[in-house]
């Protein structure tokens, strides 16, 4: 069964795919823009010395993202 | 960094809208995603040497050169990366506005072929607004080593757009794209792919686009502006009314059309957000439609050395000591390599003063030629040049180097929780990094701050981290009362690491500044960031020296020659000129003394910062000319000496060090001021951007002063 979480919640080298976001505003354009929609795979590259931002691989581009606007980005495990 | 003539000092913040185009050229904009090496492909068409750096957001403004193919010649104009046209941040709109209003007559889309998908979203949006579109797949030669294949004709027959794969580091490689410029500027016909929305949001278009067809009379794409009056782009709008300098708002057809399209909108459950939100989702898709068997690579593979690089440079344990390290090795590289040129060169210009004197004597001149000339103008140059070519020659490459490489926004994901700690951006840390360079370039770098309130936090407290113009400065002083002039690898190690020290008093004022103002005058949380983290590239080396040395270094001595000059002059008639028995320079000194002891310095030191506002560099020369007007002359050819000079003028370790510290943290120079104003706007955020520097400054001394004291007596 398919399983909601958030993307702050993959552990690094844990791929998932996005299901929608709880962003809204500029941000969720500009995450649109990059390719942040429905289905699209994604995949936990690391995280800072901090433990946040983490690094996501998303359509071939590395894309840092803080945790609390990861929490906002629903994905289902694959 | 950021540091050619067009990207320091007052030019930084040129937008330039209104392209100067002599002879009535074709004009071509280079436009693409950030970080794909537009400016490399615009730099290699045109011969200029416009910056490049593997970091996004770089190039912030238009910049433009002319670029001749066989038989024509083009006005090229390189424009700031973006993700996607719908104008968020100010470099957005700025490329929003040229493909809009500029009226190329063609539009380069640079892409990176290692991330080829993302990339055509752009794409799209661009052929949605003019058909004169080449697609320039750059970095083909990195996609080949990660194993990404590309195959290109059948890319270009679904774009319906001329598609060129280029290494623009390679010159070759960009021949094809200017045939393919020659052909399209030359009338051809270009039909490309334009992508169709849900059957509800064409429907909607096909309500207004007549009627806005009909009032815009074919000056700018009227399916593409329907879609903007349906997205509610009021200020895209506005400007189109200004430019064409029509009104959509007393018209009541369009008025009555645009409110049927946008009931009809209404009854199909389709809101504004839904709207803007199935309009980006359909370029996502399509880019990943047209992307399908076009572009194949293998993803366990791909990009895993740059995984593994990640892993160590920003990882838990090493993230901090390597940024940290890295700074203590561009320093010792610097200071070590600096040392013997610097000795060299310094030694070379002073016997030419002597050389000067002598024929001016023989010649009978008066001796307040000497004075002026030799001892005011010529000697002040000779401290600027000995003491800041060889550590700039050094230093400049270096730090190029670690840029293309792509290590900056690494530092900006590292230091982006700290950061955010004090309710600012990570971004800030680019903007920190290029503030080595020059702070004025580091003030126009921080428009890739989205939030404006960010943005002015990092601009008010860019400062804080030294330019190169005070580097001589603090190594200066450093190397006299800290290290030692003997020499050899400990020495110079000492000074790296004191000098690092140094700049993490700035680095922590900066950090410290922006919380208390975060909590003051600029009120507001964090906004949301994404930042990407583009693939590490190798930097081309010797093109990394040679552009650094006569780019940067030989422009940034040429400001600081420029005012070393006529600052010498005036220097010498103030410690020449005497009111009674004493000089303008020392009366002027002894009037600021009672302050300036109270910061632990003199008041010739605190003067010479006065009047080093133009420009940092001719801080010291000032202060030996003040102290050598006083009756003792000296031969200042070695740094042992000038360490004399100043220790007879009653310098201790503490002058010393609040010298360093009022260095790192006072007014900034003239330029740099003048581009804060040009950013913001505003004279209040240019004083503030004086002012707080200073205040820190001045506290800081006057509180080290004070315990230095309480202990030493």
């Amino acid at each position: 069964m398919e399983h909601e979480i958030s993307l702050s919640d993959l552990s690094v080298d844990e791929s998932a795919k996005i299901d929608h976001l709880l962003i809204y505003g500029s941000m969720r354009r500009r995450l649109t823009d990059i390719g942040f929609v429905k289905d699209t795979k994604i995949k936990c590259v690391g995280k800072s010395p901090c433990g946040d931002p983490s690094a996501f691989l998303v359509r071939g581009a590395i894309i840092a993202i803080r945790e609390e606007d990861g929490k906002k980005i629903i994905v289902r495990r694959v | 960094m950021g540091l050619t003539k067009n990207s320091t000092g007052i030019k930084a913040s040129d937008t330039n809208f209104n392209i100067k185009n002599v002879g009535a050229k074709k004009i071509i904009a280079i436009a693409g995603n950030p970080n794909v090496g537009k400016s490399t492909v615009f730099n290699s068409l045109t011969g200029m040497r416009q910056h490049t750096g593997n970091w996004p957001g770089k190039t912030v403004t238009n910049a433009q050169g002319l670029c001749k193919s066989k038989n024509k010649s083009y006005l090229m104009v390189d424009i700031p990366g973006t993700y996607s046209l719908s104008a968020r941040s100010a470099e957005e709109e700025v490329a929003r506005d040229y493909i809009c209003f500029g009226n190329p007559d063609a539009v380069v889309v640079v892409c990176d072929a290692t991330c080829l998908e993302r990339n055509l979203n752009l794409v799209l949006q661009i052929t949605e607004i003019t058909s004169n579109v080449i697609v320039c797949i750059n970095l083909m030669d990195e996609a080949e080593r990660r194993g990404v294949d590309i195959k290109i004709p059948e890319l270009s027959k679904r774009l319906g757009v001329p598609v060129i794969g280029t290494v623009a580091r390679k010159k070759k490689s960009l021949a094809p794209l200017l045939k393919a410029i020659d052909e399209i500027t030359s009338a051809k016909e270009i039909f490309p792919l334009r992508v169709r929305y849900c059957p509800e949001i064409e429907k909607a278009i096909s309500i207004i686009e007549p009627v806005i067809r009909k009032k815009t009379e074919g000056k700018i794409n009227s399916r593409w502006l329907s879609l903007k009056f349906l997205e509610h782009e009021t200020g895209l709008i506005e400007k189109t009314e200004k430019i064409l300098s029509i009104s959509f708002s007393d018209d009541a057809t369009i008025i009555s059309s645009l409110e049927s399209a946008y009931s009809f909108l209404d009854e199909q459950g389709i809101s504004r957000e839904k709207l803007e939100e199935e309009i980006a989702e359909t370029f996502v898709r399509s880019a990943e439609d047209i992307c399908d068997g076009v572009v194949v690579f293998d993803e366990n593979t791909y990009n895993i050395r740059d995984r593994k690089a990640d892993r160590i440079l920003t990882s838990k344990w090493a993230g901090y000591p390597v940024m940290l390290l890295l700074l203590v090795l561009v320093f010792w590289l610097t200071l070590t390599g600096a040392n013997y040129p610097s000795q060299l060169i310094s030694g070379l210009l002073f016997r030419v003063q002597d050389f000067f004197t002598l024929c001016l004597r023989n010649i009978g001149a008066p001796e307040w030629v000497n004075g002026v000339f030799v001892l005011g103008a010529y000697r002040v140059l000779a401290w600027v040049v000995s003491v800041m070519l060889p550590p700039m020659a050094i230093f400049f490459p270096l730090f190029t180097l670690l840029e293309d490489l792509g290590y900056l926004p690494r530092v900006a994901y590292n230091l982006d929780k700290p950061f955010r700690r004090c309710n600012a951006c990570g971004k800030q840390a680019l903007t920190m990094c290029m503030g080595f360079g020059c702070n004025a370039a580091g003030i126009v770098g921080c428009r890739i701050i989205d939030s404006p309130r960010e943005r002015l936090l990092a601009v008010l407290t860019n400062s804080f981290v030294p330019c190169n113009g005070r580097f001589p400065v603090l190594i200066a002083v450093l190397t006299m009362f800290f290290v030692g002039t003997a020499g050899g690898i400990t020495s110079s190690l000492l000074s790296s690491v004191l000098l690092t020290i140094v700049i993490l008093v700035g680095i922590g004022a900066t950090f410290g500044i922006t919380f208390l103002l975060s909590k003051t005058i600029l009120k507001g949380v964090p906004s949301s960031f994404t930042l990407e983290l583009p693939p590490y590239r190798m930097p081309q080396i010797g093109k990394v020296i040679v552009r650094s040395i006569f780019d940067r270094t030989l422009f940034v001595l040429g400001r600081a020659v420029a005012v070393a000059i006529p600052a010498g002059i005036i220097i010498w008639i103030m410690a020449n000129v005497r009111a009674g028995d004493i000089s303008l320079l020392n009366y002027c000194a002894q009037v600021l003394d009672p302050f300036a002891n109270l910061m632990g310095i003199d008041g010739v030191i605190l003067i010479a910062f006065i009047l080093g506002f133009p420009a940092n560099e001719i801080v010291i020369p000032i202060i030996i000319m003040a102290y050598t007007a006083q009756g003792t002359i000296l031969e200042l050819d070695s740094i042992v000496q000038m360490k004399d000079l100043f220790i007879n003028n009653g310098w201790t370790w503490i002058t010393a060090i609040n010298v360093m510290l009022f260095c790192l943290m006072h007014w900034p120079c003239s330029t740099t001021l003048l581009t804060v104003k040009k950013e913001t706007g505003s004279w209040k955020w240019t004083a503030l951007a004086a002012v707080i520097p200073t205040i820190v400054g001045v506290c800081a001394c006057m509180v080290f002063t004070f315990i230095a004291k309480l202990f030493i007596v």
